[in-house]
């Protein structure tokens, strides 16, 4: 027991042994360094993540025109609820997980029990929604077309509205096979082909004549750009997306050589190639945070329901998994600031 | 163990309360934008931003101080936690930030051109 729970020693006794440096136990002591370091290592790659937005800050996508799905609600466009549910689930879950000290400091076992158990559920439910919204974010609604440049062109109807390909994009009567490895001259394959080849969008493009191309570049009604006559002045707003003419837009769209869906880490429909980069990595850091959060849970979950702490005399055990715990939901509150919100 | 175990339900769900209302008021802030907070800048950030991330800090300073109990904590591990943290967060975000928009201002004004 003396291993594994410290307890207040006495001042005359400063090198007899079992002393705390800092009045913590060893234990939670090396918990709050390793939430430390942890933290450090979360701030490098937010600042990363900084350092890229503000390289392309003109053309960055604008997280509530990515972010805009609901359970249930489909088509509705429905920005920042979802994650605004996923952070009152983390912090409710942080709530039970600090009860369920509290409790373990009056020894009360089946108080812990039912709090610790409440905590996993809530990881649980905030894993599975962030499933839910990476799936959402690959799968893609609209999808662009990438031009040879590397820029992406998203379309907009005559009401500054997006449209997605499959709206208008015309069905042309053409071969083009998944290419796989058994049946090259050399063993490539390719990836899953777009459901719209570059040239059944730009023929769609064209027959559609209230079509406009929206381009990267948020718009700014610098001198410059008021008398630029390739930007439709009606359709673009300050601090949104710039929206093309329909001549403009029609000569960048020859300039495409890729129909982009969805997303993944080479391209993605929303804009920056970076973008989408950063909020797999970034939140997918934090998700597995939380799922080992999960898991330590339920392994301090279990030892309370066969009583070790009860033995111990002491529920620290709890405490320490506990500082864990918040610190995930400390970092999510970063992460839905710096993704969802600015 | 160094403090004393009193109960403190009502403490706890008084943060929750703060916590809960200050992601709403972010939601709101965030749905809105309100024209006076996001067209207005100072030092190279609108004003809605700014609110942002002072919130983000206040909610911060909750969960840690209450939920994660360093303000009960002896002053020598308050400090040893808080200062290197803050120190190189500062540090690192002057350092990245001032860096990326060195490289947007070289993008910006090259002769490359970008957008071909």
């Amino acid at each position: 027991m003396e291993a594994t729970v410290t307890t207040a020693n006495s001042e005359d006794k400063t090198w007899g042994g079992g002393n705390e440096p800092m009045g913590a136990s060893y234990g939670k002591m090396m918990m709050w360094f390793f939430i430390m370091s942890d933290a450090l290592t979360f701030s490098g790659f937010l600042a990363a993540y900084g350092l890229s937005r503000f390289k392309f800050i003109e053309t960055w996508p604008l997280a509530d025109e990515v972010f805009t799905h609901f359970p249930f609600l489909h088509g509705v466009s429905a920005p920042m609820y979802y994650v605004a549910l996923m952070t009152f689930i983390l912090i409710f879950s942080s709530v039970t997980m600090v009860l369920a000290v509290d409790a373990g400091h009056q020894m009360k076992k089946n108080k812990v029990i039912v709090y610790m158990f409440l905590t996993i559920i809530g990881g649980l439910i905030f894993v599975g929604s962030q499933a839910w919204e990476w799936k959402n974010f690959i799968k893609g609604e609209y999808g662009a077309v990438e031009t040879k440049g590397g820029s992406l062109l998203q379309f907009v109807d005559k009401d500054g509205n997006r449209v997605a390909l499959a709206d208008f994009a015309s069905t042309l009567h053409g071969e083009r096979v998944q290419h796989t490895s058994n049946k090259g001259t050399w063993f490539l394959s390719e990836g899953e082909l777009p459901s719209y080849s570059l040239a059944e969008v730009q023929a769609g493009f064209k027959a559609h004549p209230e079509l406009s191309v929206r381009i990267e570049s948020i718009y700014e009604a610098t001198p410059d750009n008021v008398k630029d006559a390739k930007i439709n002045h009606d359709l673009s707003k300050f601090k949104h997306k710039t929206v093309l003419s329909r001549e403009e837009s029609i000569s960048r769209l020859a300039d495409g050589h890729y129909v982009v869906e969805g997303a993944n880490l080479i391209r993605n429909e929303y804009g920056n190639k970076l973008f989408a980069d950063f909020f797999f990595f970034i939140t997918g850091f934090h998700g597995f945070h939380v799922f080992s959060g999960v898991i330590l849970n339920i392994i301090v979950f279990f030892n309370v329901l066969i009583g070790t702490y009860e033995k111990r005399r002491s529920y620290e055990m709890v405490e320490k998994v506990g500082l864990y715990w918040h610190f995930v939901d400390l970092v999510w509150v970063f992460v839905f600031t710096v993704f969802y919100l600015v | 163990m160094s403090h004393e175990h009193v109960s403190n339900t009502a403490g706890i769900w008084k943060v929750f309360a703060i916590l809960s209302a200050v992601t709403i008021i972010e939601v709101i802030l965030g749905i809105l934008k309100p024209d006076f907070l996001h067209m207005n800048h100072l030092l190279g950030m609108n004003l809605l931003n700014w609110v942002f991330y002072i919130l983000t800090v206040f909610k911060a300073y909750y969960i840690v101080w209450s939920f994660m109990h360093l303000g009960g904590e002896k002053s020598s591990l308050r400090w040893a936690i808080v200062l290197p943290v803050v120190f190189l967060i500062i540090y690192i975000l002057f350092i990245f930030l001032t860096e990326g928009h060195y490289i947007y201002g070289v993008f910006k004004d090259s002769t490359i051109k970008w957008n071909f």
